[in-house]
């Protein structure tokens, strides 16, 4: 170590000397980071009116502390438990998108025609670029009950016409299988890039030790897969509670609010929709969805690390 | 390669391997139908003319272009479409700058307090005020209802930010910097004359993840916008497809031709579909090959 460093001259300048010579860097990184201060940080900052009450006609600082009310008043709220559990049935059940996309690309890789797969894929990944309020009416529409082409395919069946997007325990079914249909093909992409980064001498070691194409897929892919889907995993249990509420938000309706409401709908609604908007009571909701989304992206990290040797960090 | 594939070809894959690959592509055949099949359905659907109660023939048994008319002579879809490309332009724009500012200071090695900087952006990405903190910001900025409040503070955006300091660590190589500097070249220059230019796939790359996400953003607009001329095109296709505010649209089209209230709907909504992802689709093979490639480069973990 000591016999290369005079190689590496930057090593031996002193600290102050590196920073000045630099300037022009930490210049452009003001920019940068005076927008996140300002946009995303000053906005933390102001969490605490969640432990406040807060009155638009008062400051932050001169509302009335109130210390964990709104978040104990949340949790006794008739409503908690239906809103928390329909955000947690969504957020676990939209998970399907991985295995799905997996398989998709494992089945995408072992096509013979060239051709064909590059159409499987074009063709695959054209949905995610719809905008979610144009797939949102969408939805609608194939669901109609009068016109849709659900009820027309179900209806080749014998199943009875029905409005689906009225009935509460359809929804999450809609929405994940939904999802699955617009970003299948996309979320495949990464592991059709890490199965290309599979050594085929793996394969051809299996294949001359007799492995079937099935044994192969499930010794040698699913494995060389394993850490991508691990960080991806853990990406996405850090947003758990964040569920698309862009996307339910669109396709509630009066019927079906009973399983579609989610934490997030709620938030906005408390806090910006209604006659007497409650930001405090919202903030505190929210927050308590952030905390809980970190203290799972750092367990489930940990988790992951112990287990599997892959995290974020 | 070559050498690869003969090998490949000596071991002839045996009757079960066989099968399962013939599964296979019925299967991919399968699944391309079913994402294809919604979609013809949509833009079909667009040109109908007749009663169209539920059925499952796709090719419209009457062709009309009633749904188009309605579409085009409606004013304020224009208003969207030209608000959209604007903020697009201008916000995708914004974003690259803050982007490229953000990820090459970052990406060079030497830079004191990197781990730090970098922390503080990376931390945004998992925690953030959350919505009524946000809003309540906004508006203490006087950004409400402002065309700025949809263009800056997605700006840094720092999934696109990573993207970009991985390819300037792992693509451009040191070697340049050293050399520049030697012939007195300084950082600005450095950065605007040789690592820009050589890095024009990634910053396509970015640029239409900005691009993309601007465009279909509808959220923020409803939120913090209210004045209707400035509203982008997303909240308009809000207002005429999901809360069925129709009533305008559907009184210029011809009575005659297309019965019922609920079918000039219909046949309204698709052709909106349809006209508000022509951009989307127009330009898709472009944004398909470099969407794939910032994935590639995203992968490689930074």
């Amino acid at each position: 170590m000591n016999k290369r460093q005079p190689a590496i001259p930057a090593r031996h300048t002193p600290r102050m000397e590196r920073i000045w010579k630099n300037r022009v860097l930490y210049m452009m990184l003001l920019f940068p980071l005076v927008l996140v201060v300002l946009f995303r940080y000053v906005p933390m900052y102001g969490i605490q009116i969640a432990f406040r009450n807060y009155q638009p006609s008062k400051t932050i600082w001169t509302s009335e502390w109130v210390g964990l009310k709104y978040i104990i008043k949340f949790i006794n709220n008739y409503q908690f438990w239906t809103i928390l559990k329909n955000t947690l049935v969504l957020g676990l059940y939209g998970i399907a998108v991985f295995p799905c996309s997996l398989i998709l690309a494992i089945c995408v890789n072992y096509l013979r025609c060239k051709p064909f797969q590059k159409t499987v894929q074009t063709i695959s990944y054209l949905p995610h670029f719809i905008t979610t309020v144009v797939m949102c009416s969408i939805i609608l529409q194939m669901f109609d009950a009068k016109t849709g082409l659900v009820n027309a395919i179900l209806g080749v069946f014998g199943v009875p016409q029905r409005n689906y997007m009225g009935i509460p325990s359809a929804f999450p079914h809609i929405y994940v299988w939904t999802n699955v249909w617009q970003d299948i093909g996309y979320a495949s992409i990464i592991y059709i890039a890490s199965l290309a980064g599979i050594s085929p001498e793996l394969h051809e070691a299996a294949m001359i030790d007799g492995a079937t194409l099935l044994k192969r897929i499930w010794h040698v892919d699913i494995p060389g897969l394993l850490p991508t889907v691990c960080v991806l995993l853990i990406m996405r249990c850090g947003s758990l509670l964040n569920v698309g509420y862009e996307k339910v938000y669109l396709l509630q309706n009066p019927m079906n609010l009973k399983a579609s409401e989610i934490i997030n709908t709620y938030v906005y609604k408390q806090g910006l929709t209604s006659g007497l908007p409650q930001y405090s009571s919202a903030t505190a909701i929210g927050l308590f969805v952030s905390i809980i989304n970190l203290i799972l992206l750092v367990t489930v990290n940990r988790i992951s690390s112990a287990m599997t040797g892959n995290a974020l960090w | 390669m070559l050498a690869n594939k003969q090998r490949k070809s000596v071991i002839r894959p045996c009757l079960q391997d066989q099968i399962v690959l013939c599964l296979d592509d019925v299967l991919m055949l399968l699944f391309g139908l079913l994402i294809a099949y919604p979609l013809l359905y949509i833009i079909f659907a667009s040109f109908e003319a007749g009663v169209s109660t539920l059925t499952l023939n796709i090719f419209p048994k009457r062709w009309s272009l009633e749904g188009y008319k309605a579409v085009f002579e409606y004013k304020w879809i224009w208003v969207g479409y030209r608000n959209s490309i604007g903020y697009t332009l201008v916000g995708s724009l914004i974003g690259l700058a803050f982007c490229v500012l953000a990820a090459y200071p970052l990406s060079q090695p030497d830079l004191d307090g990197r781990g730090f900087l970098m922390g503080i952006f990376v931390f945004t990405m998992y925690f953030g005020g959350g919505l009524i903190p946000t809003y309540l910001t906004m508006r203490s900025y006087h950004l409400l209802d402002s065309v700025w409040v949809l263009l800056l503070p997605g700006a840094v955006n720092v999934y696109n930010m990573i993207i970009m300091r991985t390819y300037f660590r792992t693509q451009i190589p040191r070697e340049l910097k050293e050399a520049s500097q030697l012939d007195g070249c300084g950082e600005t220059r450095y950065l605007t004359q040789i690592v820009l230019p050589l890095s024009v796939p990634i910053l396509a790359v970015v640029g239409l993840y900005y691009a993309v996400g601007i465009w279909n953003s509808y959220f923020d607009a409803m939120i913090y916008m209210s004045t209707r001329s400035k509203m982008p095109l997303s909240v308009f296709l809000r207002d005429l497809l999901i809360l069925n505010n129709t009533a305008d649209m559907t009184a210029a089209m011809d009575p005659d031709a297309l019965a019922s209230l609920q079918e000039r709907q219909n046949v309204m909504k698709y052709s909106l579909i349809v006209v508000s992802s022509i951009p989307m689709f127009l330009l898709y093979p472009f944004v398909q090959k470099y969407f794939v490639k910032g994935i590639m480069i995203g992968s490689v973990k930074g």
